[in-house]
């Protein structure tokens, strides 16, 4: 599968809308290398100052947990006591 | 010349940033001595999470119950999860994760001197979550605030993660308490002998911590060895008189005045043993690191050698 189209190479776009936060992904853009598509990335996402940082990676890079991922991520769903909620904390301790 | 015009400018940014409270992403300019500070601090911090699992896992096979023994699991699994955090943040300033290990191996790098006690008892479980477990969110709650981006973001997800820790080592701590004579005994000892260490962890006083005042004032560290020290006992006093504890600082008082805790000398002579390895499993947890790294190394091969294999069949297909 190539990640080629008439309109360059397809790039997912993470952005940091400030500082010290972490980049999260906002979508995808054309781009026939990373410099254009860094600036196509700016002109569609960041049009009202929503980042202050911008990372670019190439669509066909990413690797993807299934998307029936149910089983995938259930061996997290029997740890209830992973949670702080699971213990007794007597009534008038405080600063915990 | 026009190098020192380049360095002056650059750090002149970098200071505007971090006065700013923005934070330093891996792609900009920083000082050496900053890259240099957070490349020793992290990879420190690191370690002490993944050492942190061997006195903990010495309790593993005789956890009182399947509840507590599947607890004590996850726990020292999520211990596990943030070396991995920090270590991946730690990369970001160019030195890999090998390089850090072999440091470690090598001697060259450190991690928290507490985990050179040894865990003698169950209720030492419950002493660590609650007191060692508690110092270091003291400490990491304060670190959130770090001015170099991956730090700090590493240490928002950690933070959110000790909570369960600490509660449970509270639970233990209430539990035995209200046990037999033997249980109460037994908490009470583990308390004796952890308590200083925990107080220790915060390290040296401000008038003996060199590296700390440059650390304060580009934002790594945000506040004092002994303010965050002070703040550790403020909140935990009250939790160990509640279920009956007795801390062990017959020089511990509440001064109203200065709205603290007042209290009795830390063995400083004792922290610098340990930290020069003459601590009591210093050997220990650094030869049984060594050990299970030499005996992964098959892991490692067997992955290399099926992706090797993988991308030939790849070739032959094409």
């Amino acid at each position: 599968m190539s990640n080629q189209t008439e309109k360059g190479e397809l790039w997912e776009v993470f952005l940091q809308s400030k500082s010290g936060l972490a980049f999260k992904h906002a979508g995808s853009v054309h781009g026939s290398d990373a410099e254009i598509a860094l600036q196509n990335a700016r002109d569609v996402y960041t049009r009202r100052n929503e980042a202050v940082g911008l990372w670019i990676v190439p669509s066909d890079q990413i690797a993807a947990a299934p998307s029936d991922s149910d089983s995938f991520f259930d061996p997290a769903d029997d740890k209830v006591y992973r949670h702080p909620t699971f213990y007794n904390v007597p009534d008038g301790v405080k600063h915990m | 010349m026009d190098n020192n015009e380049d360095y002056n400018k650059n750090l002149l940014e970098f200071e505007r940033k971090i006065e700013a409270e923005e934070k330093i992403e891996p792609r900009d300019w920083m000082p050496d001595e900053y890259r240099q500070h957070l490349i020793r601090q992290m990879s420190q911090h690191a370690h002490s999470e993944v050492i942190g699992m061997q006195p903990e896992g010495n309790w593993v096979n005789r956890a009182p119950s399947l509840r507590s023994k599947k607890i004590l699991i996850a726990k020292i699994q999520d211990e596990g999860g943030h070396g991995l955090y920090l270590y991946s943040a730690a990369e970001t300033l160019g030195v890999s994760r090998d390089q850090f290990v072999k440091w470690l191996h090598e001697g060259k790098a450190k991690y928290s001197s507490i985990f050179n006690y040894p865990t003698l008892s169950w209720a030492d479980i419950g002493a660590i979550g609650w007191l060692v477990d508690g110092a270091a969110i003291v400490n990491q709650v304060s670190l959130c605030r770090t001015s170099y981006g991956p730090y700090s973001r590493a240490m928002v997800r950690i933070c959110k993660e000790e909570s369960f820790h600490q509660r449970q080592g509270y639970e233990i701590m209430c539990d035995m308490m209200n046990g037999t004579e033997d249980q109460r005994k037994m908490a009470q000892d583990a308390m004796n002998r952890w308590w200083w260490p925990s107080l220790m962890m915060f390290g040296p006083t401000d008038n003996d911590s060199p590296n700390s005042q440059r650390a304060m004032k580009w934002k790594i560290k945000r506040e004092s060895n002994d303010k965050l020290r002070q703040k550790f006992i403020y909140k935990t006093v009250g939790q160990a008189e509640f279920i009956g504890l007795t801390v062990p600082d017959p020089d511990l008082n509440w001064n109203e005045e200065a709205q603290h805790y007042d209290f009795g000398e830390i063995d400083w002579n004792e922290f610098y043993e340990v930290i020069k390895g003459r601590g009591p499993c210093n050997k220990q947890r650094l030869e049984t690191h060594i050990k299970s790294h030499q005996e992964g190394e098959w892991v490692r091969d067997t992955a290399r050698e099926y992706n090797r294999l993988k991308q030939e069949v790849k070739k032959e297909l094409v």
